[in-house]
C-alpha cells in the first residue's frame, strides 16, 4: 500500500480554498482522496485533468482540487464537460456529480453521456439525499425513507445506478463505497483508465441530514452500516445472487468496449474530408 | 419607387415549390443580375400542406421583400389557386397545374398539367415543378429562359439532371403550346 | 467573390465560420435547423467540431465547456429553445464566458408559431437569466447582415468575454438575397486575450483597464477554478460583500467602456426629418420603403435602424435632430423597443408603437396608415 502514503497536499489547493465545506462525517472527502489517489498513481500532469462539476455537496469537490476545474450549474455538468472534452480531447475529464445532480435533474445528459460513449468518468456521490439543500428526497433514496419532502417515507422506486448506467451503453460501470477505501482506489483507477464513458457509483453516508432523518445513527455507525450492507461481486457468485440477499452489490458491473465519441468523430473529420 | 416584378409560387408540401423559389430567385439574382429576394411560408406537414414561396425581382434594391401584388401566380394546387387568386394584379400572369386545379375562375388563365406531365412522361410527379418553371420561362419576360435553366442545372442533384433537363424543356413545349391555343380555364384535354 | 443566392440561417453560418467559430452544438428547432444542419456539413470538412446535443440546456452547457476549453463555440435555436437555455447563459455571464447564441425568432409564447416571424423575444433575450447582469444583442435586416452580425456577434463575445446574442426573425433567417461577401482576408477578426504570465502569477478574474480579464484556456498549463457562484478575483466563491459588489459591477464596467463600439445603428434620411421610424430586423426593410414612399409625398420621413439593441442604443435616439418631432416603432411584438423607446425619449417627442403579432411580417400599407 505504498501509493497511499503519497503528498495528497500537492493536489489541493491547501492555501486558498481550506477549510472544506463538508460536515464532520461525510463520505465526501474520502471520495476526493480516492480521486486524488488516483490522478498520482496514473501519473495524470495536473495541466492535463479537468473536473468539472455539478451543484450539490459533491460539486464544490471541485473548488479543493488543484487541477482545471470547472463548477457548473445544477445536473448540467457531463454537457458541460462534453463541451471541454470535445474541443480538447487530450484531457482528461472527471465529472463529479451527486445522486439529484446526476439523476434527477442531469438525468437526460447522464444517459445520453452513456450512449454518446464520450471518454469521460462521471462519478455519482450517491447519499440517497439532497445534502446541501436541506434533506428532500433524490431519485436514489429508498423506498419508506424519510426526506424533507417524504415526511411519511418515500413511495417512489429508486434508480438503480448501475443498471441505468448499462441498459444506456455506458462502457464500465462500477460502485463502491467510502468504507472500502483500498477497493475504492483501485475503482477510481479502472474507471478514469476506461476508454470510454465510465461511470463509478460511490455510496456514501450523509450523518447531518439523511441519517438525522432516519435514526441511522453517527458517522461511524453508518459507514459500519455501508460494510454491513454492500456485498462485493467477488465475493458473490453473480450478480442475481448478491441482490438475492437483500445486500448492496458493489464492484465491477460492466466493462465492454465500443467506439469512443471523440476518437469517432476524428475519424469522421477525416472522411468528410476526404483522406 | 422601383418597378418591382412580384411572382409568388404556391401548393403542397412535396410539390418542390420552395426548391422552384430559389431556383427561380438564383436565376434572376445570380444569372440575370437583378436584385431578388425569395421568402417562404409553408405549414407543418412536410407532405400535402400549404407551402409558397415568393420572389421579388426588381432592378434596384429591395426593401420589403414579401411578394404584394402579384405579377405572375403560378399555383399547383386548388387551395393554393383559391387562397392566393385575390392577391393576383388585374393583368397578372395565372399559371395552374390544370392536373390539381380545376375549379378556376373565368379569367386569363395558363392551365398546363404540369403533374400528369411529369407523371406520364417522367414516372414520377417530383419534376413537375421543373416543368412548371419551363412553362414560366416562355410566359413572363422577367426572367430569362437561359438563366432558368442555369440555375435548374445547378440545384438539381448531378445523377437527375438530364431528366431535369428534359423536364424543363417540356414546360417550355406545354407553354408554347397553350400560348398558341391560348387556354381558357378547364381546357388541359388539348395538350 | 462571386455574387450567390443564401438565405440569412446561411450566411450565418458563414460569417461564423469566417469569423474562426471551431465549435458549434445545437439541438433541432424551427426556424433555425438550416443553422445546425449546414454547421454538421461544413465543420467536419474543416477539421472543427459539430455536436448534436440531446436538448438545448446541454447545447448552451457544451458551447460554454467548449469556449472555456479554448474554442470559439456558438449554438443556435429558436424560443422554445432560447429559453432552454437561458440558466446557463447566465452562466456564461457570469464566469465570462464568450459565445454567441443565435434566436431565430418565431411566434410565441410557448410552442406558438413554429414557422412564421415575430420579434417577441427582444426582452428575454435582455432579460430572460435571472439576476443582474449585461448581456450584448445584435439583429440583422437582411442576408448580408446576418453574415456581418455574426462576425460582429463573435468578435464582441471575445472581445468582452461575454454570451452575445444575435436575434434574427424568420423573415431573415429565411430570405435569401443576392449577396457578394467580402474576402475572409479582409475582415477583422478578434481573439479573447489571453495570459502571458508565469501561471502562479495569473488572477482569472483580476480587473484592469479594459475591465476584461486575460483568459486561459483548460489544458494551457494556468490551472484555475471557474464558477458560476459570485467569485472573487481568483475565481473562488465568495460571500464578502465588498467582492460580490466588485464582481458585479465590473460585469457592467466592461460592457459600458465599450457601449459605443458595441452601439450598431444606421440612419435614413434623418438629417431633416420631421419623423422618425426607429425599426430591426425585417420590420426595418418595410420601415425604408414607407420612408421613401413618404418623402415622394411629400413628408419628412426618416428612419433610424438598430442593429444592436442591447444595450439599448439610447445615444441614436438621443442624438437625433431638433426637427425630429415624432417617434413610430413598428415592432412584430406588443412594444418591446417601443418602451426603450418611451424610457430615453424622456417626453420630449411624441413616440408612437405599430404592434403586429399575426404571424406576419408587417406591410408598407399598415406602416403608412399610421405614419402619413
Amino acid at each position: 500500500m505504498a501509493y497511499r502514503n503519497i503528498n495528497v497536499y500537492q493536489y489541493l489547493r491547501h492555501e486558498k480554498k481550506f477549510p472544506l465545506i463538508w460536515c464532520a462525517g461525510c463520505g465526501n472527502g474520502i471520495v476526493l482522496g480516492s480521486i486524488i489517489r488516483a490522478l498520482h498513481t496514473l501519473g495524470l500532469p495536473k495541466d492535463q485533468v479537468v473536473m468539472v462539476s455539478g451543484i450539490g455537496c459533491s460539486g464544490r469537490t471541485s473548488t479543493y482540487v488543484d487541477v482545471n476545474t470547472l463548477h457548473t450549474t445544477h445536473g448540467r455538468a457531463l454537457a458541460f464537460a462534453t463541451g471541454v472534452k470535445l474541443a480538447r480531447p487530450e484531457l482528461t475529464v472527471l465529472v463529479v456529480m451527486g445522486d439529484g445532480d446526476a439523476l434527477a435533474i442531469g438525468g437526460n445528459h447522464f444517459i445520453h453521456a452513456a450512449r454518446r460513449n464520450i471518454d469521460m468518468t462521471a462519478f455519482v456521490y450517491n447519499n440517497n439525499i439532497y445534502g446541501m439543500t436541506g434533506g428532500q428526497m433524490s431519485p436514489t433514496t429508498p423506498q419508506g425513507k424519510i426526506a424533507t419532502t417524504a415526511p411519511f417515507g418515500n413511495i417512489e422506486q429508486s434508480f438503480d445506478v448501475m443498471r441505468l448506467a448499462e441498459a444506456a451503453g455506458a462502457t464500465f460501470a462500477a460502485r463502491g463505497t467510502v468504507f472500502d477505501t483500498d477497493r475504492l482506489d483501485e475503482l477510481v483507477e479502472l474507471a478514469i483508465r476506461k476508454n470510454g464513458f465510465s461511470v463509478l457509483e460511490i455510496l456514501s453516508p450523509c450523518p447531518t441530514i439523511y441519517g438525522r432523518h432516519n435514526k441511522l445513527g453517527s458517522a461511524v455507525d453508518m459507514l459500519r452500516h455501508l460494510d454491513e450492507d454492500t456485498v462485493s461481486l467477488d465475493e458473490a457468485e453473480n450478480i442475481a445472487d448478491a441482490i438475492k440477499s437483500g445486500k448492496i452489490p458493489t464492484g465491477v458491473f460492466v466493462d465492454i468496449d465500443r467506439p469512443e465519441f471523440c476518437e469517432s468523430y476524428a475519424a469522421l473529420v477525416k472522411k468528410a474530408q476526404g483522406k | 419607387m422601383a418597378q418591382q416584378y412580384e411572382i409568388r409560387l404556391a401548393g403542397l408540401g412535396g410539390q418542390g415549390i420552395i426548391l422552384a423559389g430559389i431556383i427561380l430567385a438564383e436565376a434572376a439574382g445570380i444569372y440575370d443580375g437583378k436584385f431578388v429576394a425569395q421568402t417562404q411560408a409553408y405549414g407543418a406537414a412536410a407532405r400535402g400542406g400549404f407551402s409558397r414561396s415568393d420572389v421579388v425581382i426588381s432592378d434596384e434594391e429591395i426593401h420589403y421583400p414579401k411578394a404584394q401584388m402579384l405579377d405572375l401566380l403560378l399555383a399547383m394546387s386548388q387551395d393554393a389557386y383559391d387562397d392566393n387568386l385575390k392577391h393576383l394584379k388585374p393583368n397578372g400572369i395565372l399559371i395552374v397545374d390544370a392536373t390539381y386545379v380545376s375549379q378556376v375562375a373565368d379569367t386569363q388563365v395558363y392551365a398546363i398539367p404540369f403533374s400528369r406531365i411529369a407523371r406520364e412522361r417522367f414516372g414520377r410527379e417530383n419534376v413537375a415543378n421543373i416543368i412548371a418553371l419551363g412553362s414560366l420561362s416562355q410566359l413572363t419576360s422577367h426572367v430569362s429562359e437561359q438563366a432558368l435553366e442555369q440555375a435548374v442545372m445547378k440545384r438539381v442533384p448531378k445523377a437527375h439532371r438530364e431528366m431535369n433537363r428534359q423536364a424543363f424543356e417540356a414546360g417550355k413545349g406545354a407553354a408554347r403550346a397553350a400560348l398558341r391555343l391560348s387556354v381558357r380555364p378547364g381546357g388541359d384535354e388539348d395538350i | 467573390m462571386e455574387p450567390q443566392l443564401l438565405m440569412g440561417n446561411e450566411a450565418c453560418v458563414e460569417g461564423a465560420i469566417v469569423a474562426g467559430i471551431t465549435f458549434y452544438a445545437g439541438y433541432p428547432i424551427t426556424p433555425s435547423n438550416e443553422i445546425g444542419e449546414i454547421m454538421s456539413r461544413r465543420l467536419p470538412r474543416l477539421g472543427r467540431t459539430f455536436i448534436q446535443m440531446e436538448d438545448e440546456i446541454a447545447s448552451m452547457a457544451a458551447v460554454i465547456g467548449a469556449s472555456i476549453a479554448g474554442a470559439k463555440a456558438m449554438t443556435a435555436t429558436s424560443g422554445p429553445g432560447f429559453s432552454l437555455m437561458q440558466e446557463n447563459i447566465g452562466f456564461a455571464a457570469m464566469a465570462e464566458v464568450p459565445c454567441v447564441v443565435v434566436n431565430v425568432m418565431r411566434g410565441g409564447p410557448s410552442t406558438g408559431l413554429p414557422t412564421l416571424p415575430s420579434q417577441g423575444d427582444v426582452q428575454q433575450a435582455r432579460w430572460g437569466t435571472h439576476g443582474d447582469h449585461p448581456i450584448i444583442v445584435l439583429t440583422p435586416s437582411s442576408v448580408r447582415e446576418a453574415f456581418d452580425l455574426t462576425i460582429k456577434a463573435v468578435n464582441f463575445s471575445e472581445q468582452y468575454r461575454t454570451p452575445v446574442i444575435m436575434l434574427m426573425d424568420e423573415v431573415i433567417g429565411h430570405l435569401r438575397e443576392k449577396v457578394v461577401l467580402p474576402q475572409p482576408e479582409s475582415i477583422d477578426i478578434i481573439n479573447r486575450a489571453r495570459p502571458t504570465c508565469p501561471p502562479e502569477w495569473y488572477r482569472p478574474f483580476e480587473d484592469n483597464k479594459s475591465g476584461v480579464p486575460l483568459m486561459a484556456a483548460f489544458g494551457d498549463g494556468y490551472r484555475y477554478h471557474i464558477t458560476g457562484l459570485t467569485h472573487d478575483e481568483m475565481g473562488f466563491p465568495t460571500t464578502k460583500p465588498c467582492e460580490v459588489d466588485a464582481a458585479i459591477n465590473r460585469l457592467f464596467k466592461k460592457i459600458r467602456q465599450g457601449f459605443d463600439e458595441i452601439m450598431l445603428c444606421e440612419t435614413f434620411l434623418t438629417d431633416d426629418a420631421t419623423c422618425v421610424i426607429v425599426a430591426y430586423g425585417s420590420v426595418a426593410r418595410t420601415a425604408k420603403s414607407v420612408v421613401l414612399q413618404l418623402r415622394t409625398a411629400g413628408k419628412k420621413a426618416g428612419l433610424l435602424k438598430l442593429q444592436t439593441l442591447w444595450p439599448f442604443p439610447r445615444r441614436a435616439i438621443e442624438g437625433l435632430p431638433q426637427s425630429v418631432k415624432e417617434l413610430y416603432v413598428p415592432e412584430m411584438n406588443m412594444g418591446q423597443i417601443y418602451r426603450e423607446v418611451l424610457r430615453v425619449n424622456q417626453g420630449r417627442r411624441t413616440v408612437r408603437k405599430i404592434s403586429k403579432v399575426d404571424g406576419e411580417l408587417i406591410t408598407p400599407q399598415e406602416m403608412v396608415q399610421v405614419v402619413a
